[in-house]
């Protein structure tokens, strides 16, 4: 078992707010440059980019899990983390079928579909920026349905977070984590929220530029990237575990 | 009335000036931008605390003018991206009901 260390939260260019540098190629190789272990594509209501990096990620050593990054009817952010492309897109037809608007991009940004060559595929006509109509509670049981993990992303801020929205951490509500703001600390996080206790709290960069990739990671005490031994490191059994104030965060 | 008559009798701040002197009478008061987006009739002066990129997007999008409550003040990002759209932004240091009330007064209505 050793410490491994990943950021499980980034966008491509596929986000309307993310940058068009954001390529398959760009992000693993900065990726490794940073010392990370494992990286999660987590595009706004959308996986259509993760096929692309995870065959860029090849012979790469960073393991790649397709995420999503779901908005919920309350405008809360769930990080859905999965192992395996077919959960993630059958997550993404859930969230779709659900989503209204399409995208104008000279407003809300391009949002683009690439190959790993980051040659233009197409453009998604949704709106990603939007929401679901689907309730927190329903996002976080489906996720959990298709075998994956439910992450609250940068739940401190206010816009879109968690706890910074809602301003409460909904009782019941069966999380596996809590991600913090990539400029937040655990000290800073716990003197904001005093009574802050059960989920883990994870430290992702959230990036939506290349130089933000591994700014902040966490570190997973494991035997190897998966899905399940993720979930029971963010559970604490069976000696994994989540390290995040002993390992990060990395500066570059 | 145009918001920059709005502007002078009700003391708000200019963040964003936009275009002043187009007429408005109506508002809408909102936080969920999907409701915004659904529910606000175009051209209305919008009411809300929320002040990052996205709101300055889905006003552009609704030609909303945005009036940010409590004193608020936009994110770096949500002013930057009202400049390039040409989006108004004015702040009030009041909360959104003595707002709307007063902008009631000045004749401002409602969707319906």
């Amino acid at each position: 078992m050793r410490v491994w260390r990943a950021d499980l939260h980034l966008h491509t260019c596929l986000s309307p707010c993310a940058e068009l540098t954001m390529a398959p190629r760009t992000i693993v190789a900065r990726a490794a440059l940073c010392g990370l272990d494992a990286i999660g594509i987590a595009d706004h209501n959308s996986a259509a980019n993760a096929p692309a990096v995870m065959r860029a990620a090849r012979g790469s050593g960073v393991a790649v899990l397709p995420c999503m990054e779901v908005t919920s009817r309350e405008e809360v952010h769930i990080l859905a983390v999965f192992g395996e492309l077919d959960a993630a897109f059958a997550m993404q037809e859930f969230v779709h079928r659900r989503l209204q608007g399409r995208n104008q991009p000279e407003i809300f940004g391009l949002q683009v579909l690439v190959n790993e060559e980051h040659d233009v595929l197409g453009f998604e006509p949704r709106l990603l920026a939007g929401a679901t109509e689907w309730s927190l509670s329903e996002v976080v049981e489906r996720i959990h349905r298709l075998g994956g993990l439910a992450i609250a992303a940068h739940a401190d801020r206010e816009a879109f977070g968690l706890l910074g929205h809602l301003g409460l951490l909904p009782a019941g509500l069966p999380l596996d984590g809590l991600e913090l703001s990539p400029h937040t600390s655990e000290a800073e996080f716990r003197r904001r929220w005093p009574g802050y206790v059960g989920l883990p709290l994870l430290r992702f960069s959230d990036a939506h530029a290349p130089e933000q990739i591994g700014s902040v990671a966490t570190g997973f005490r494991m035997r190897q990237v998966t899905l399940e031994e993720l979930g029971m490191a963010l559970r604490g059994r069976e000696g994994r575990a989540v390290v995040t104030e002993a390992a990060g965060p990395w500066k570059n | 009335m145009t918001l920059r008559e709005l502007v002078e009798a009700l003391g708000l701040e200019i963040l964003e000036a936009g275009n002043l002197d187009r007429e408005v009478t109506q508002a809408y008061a909102a936080d969920l931008l999907s409701d915004v987006l659904a529910h606000a009739a175009p051209g209305s002066l919008w009411i809300t605390l929320q002040n990052h990129a996205n709101v300055a997007a889905v006003a552009a999008l609704k030609e909303l003018a945005v009036l940010l409550v409590n004193g608020r003040r936009p994110d770096p990002d949500m002013l930057q991206r009202a400049r390039e759209h040409k989006v108004t932004v004015l702040s009030s240091h009041l909360p959104a009901f003595d707002i709307a009330g007063r902008l009631y007064q000045a004749g401002l209505r409602g969707a319906q």
